[in-house]
């Protein structure tokens, strides 16, 4: 079937710090598929952002490497797609102008950059609000408009670190179900950062749990529920089971803010 | 002895007042005390007081000044001025030294402000470079920079040159230091962006550094405006052969007080339109960058 796109292969993150070398990630090894869905979830400071940095090649590993499509990509930026929890829309740009950054970056002149984006603004949503300035959206509406950014640059796999946490529960929902809609248009890989389980659940092949210091992977949960899925899938027994494991994997372990607290 | 009575209404309010403020459990009978409001004059009241206010002056002065109650010597009077003004604009050199004095002003307002910012967005590109150079920037900082205008005059010359460069002097750190403080204040996150996309750092200087810093750029012109004609005049004071600055020394030096007031009014006429014009365009430049 689907090879594997993006190998995290024996990463390692050490810092020193007064009180000796903080293992942030601790021997993390993840091979996710091409075309799959995964999610990572863990208790705060777990390292899943420090994850997506070094995929991102934004900090360099202590130890192990990061493999795309079987090629060293360790401490090289460019090559994936990241969404960090803010938007990060630039004020001084229109929606369309904000969404082609990628492209443009990557040396596609503006005007065929536009030409590309708007199609998919109308057809994603954003449709009359393609000159607006970010300060005139709603979050759910900057949020799409981080996410198209986050797609449009023209790589494979895509890191999203918590996108819809700041948003209300109500476009939380709806955007899931965007996501999931973009994710089959486009093929892309995704990994996907949550704090919410049930989010985790229902957008993913596969859900990485996490624990914390170090920050290591202590459990590997495949979700065989069946696509597309729909809002009722989260009412199935299967769902609420999947559920009940990772939530007592989560609580298994020591909160860390209460044991760290000295 | 008889106890007023009081009517039987006021007495059945009073125990109600008694009774529901001992369930809230506050001080009873508190005055009713309604919101502040002040009504607002038209804007034609509001200027008709104000030049009112500035004719009861001007004709104090002048009554002041023919009762003998002023000394017409030290602080002349309203008739000899407008009487100075109009010579200064017919035979004399209002208009040259109106031009060199902006002109310096401005040379110095735009050298200054673009050096300065070019000099604080310079900082993002390395560290320790900012690191090394700015306890000197400090330093230059909080030195009097006019103390070294008889310097600059020394080296420039009593032209043009020497009035740029004071003017230069004094709007170029306030320029570095906020564009520095514009820097800093960059969304690390934004940069994060930026180079997850790929980003040389160029294209982040360009596309992320000099657009946030705008704001910071734009919000130092109308104190730099100020700063320059301050400059200009001082300039002007140690040694010119134009300018209004050169006109008020020169006046008092003289003891033609009428002049120091004429050229006074004039070098203020000039600061009001130059800031005004400037406040226009840092008002339009922050419309254009939509932030």
């Amino acid at each position: 079937m689907a090879s594997t796109k993006l190998l995290i292969d024996d990463v390692s993150m050490k810092f020193a710090t007064p009180a000796g070398v903080f293992h942030a990630l601790d021997h993390i090894d993840l091979a996710v598929l091409r075309g799959s869905f995964v999610s990572l979830i863990g208790p705060s400071g777990c390292g899943k952002s420090t994850i997506f940095n070094i995929v991102a090649g934004l900090q360099e590993p202590s130890e192990g490497r990061v493999l795309i499509d079987g090629v060293d990509s360790t401490s090289t930026i460019g090559r994936v797609g990241y969404m960090l929890q803010k938007d990060l829309l630039l004020p001084w740009r229109t929606l369309t102008d904000n969404i082609i950054l990628g492209m443009e970056i990557q040396g596609v002149k503006r005007a065929e950059a536009r030409a590309r984006a708007l199609p998919l603004l109308r057809r994603y949503g954003l449709a009359g609000f393609e000159n607006a300035y970010p300060r005139a959206l709603s979050g759910g509406m900057r949020q799409r408009a981080a996410l198209l950014r986050t797609l449009l640059f023209d790589t494979d796999v895509v890191l999203l670190d918590e996108p819809f946490g700041a948003l209300d529960a109500q476009t939380r929902l709806r955007m899931q179900e965007w996501l999931l809609q973009l994710w089959e248009d486009f093929g892309k890989t995704v990994v996907f950062v949550t704090h919410d389980v049930e989010e985790a659940i229902f957008l993913s092949d596969e859900v990485y749990v996490m624990g914390a210091r170090p920050g290591r992977i202590i459990a590997t949960i495949a979700v065989a529920l069946p696509r597309p899925r729909l809002r009722a899938c989260a009412a199935t027994p299967d769902f609420m089971a999947l559920k009940e494991r990772c939530l007592d994997l989560l609580h298994s372990q020591a909160p860390p803010d209460i044991e760290d607290a000295a | 002895m008889t106890i007023p009575q009081a009517p039987a209404e006021v007495i059945a309010r009073k125990t109600i007042a008694t009774l529901t403020s001992d369930v809230a459990g506050v001080a009873p009978a508190k005055p009713a005390r309604r919101l502040p409001v002040e009504k607002e004059w038209p804007t034609s009241a509001i200027v008709a007081v104000q030049i009112g206010i500035l004719v009861v002056i001007i004709a104090a002065w002048e009554i002041g000044a023919a009762t003998g109650f002023i000394d017409k010597f030290f602080w002349s009077h309203p008739s000899a001025i407008y009487h100075t003004l109009t010579i200064f604009f017919t035979t004399g050199d209002a208009f040259t030294d109106i031009a060199f004095t902006f002109r310096s002003t401005i040379l110095g307002f735009l050298i200054g402000t673009f050096a300065g910012s070019a000099l604080g967005l310079s900082f993002w590109w390395s560290k320790n470079y900012a690191a090394i150079v700015q306890p000197y920037i400090i330093c230059f900082e909080s030195l009097p920079k006019l103390a070294l205008a008889p310097l600059i005059v020394l080296v420039f010359g009593i032209g043009i040159a020497s009035k740029i460069a004071i003017a230069t002097a004094l709007t170029l750190v306030v320029s570095t230091l906020t564009t520095f403080a514009g820097v800093k204040a960059v969304d690390p996150d934004g940069e994060k962006l930026f180079y997850s996309l790929g980003a040389s750092r160029l294209q982040v200087f360009r596309k992320l550094v000099i657009p946030s810093c705008l704001p910071w750029i734009i919000s130092v012109l109308r104190v730099n405006i100020g700063l320059a004609l301050t400059g200009a005049i001082v300039g002007e004071f140690i040694a010119s052969q134009h300018g209004l600055g050169r006109a008020i020394i020169y006046a008092g030096q003289t003891y033609d007080i009428a002049l120091v007031w004429v050229a006074v009014s004039v070098l203020s006429a000039l600061a009001v339109v130059m800031y005004v014009t400037v406040s226009w365009i840092e008002r339009v430049l922050h419309k254009g960058i939509k932030v």
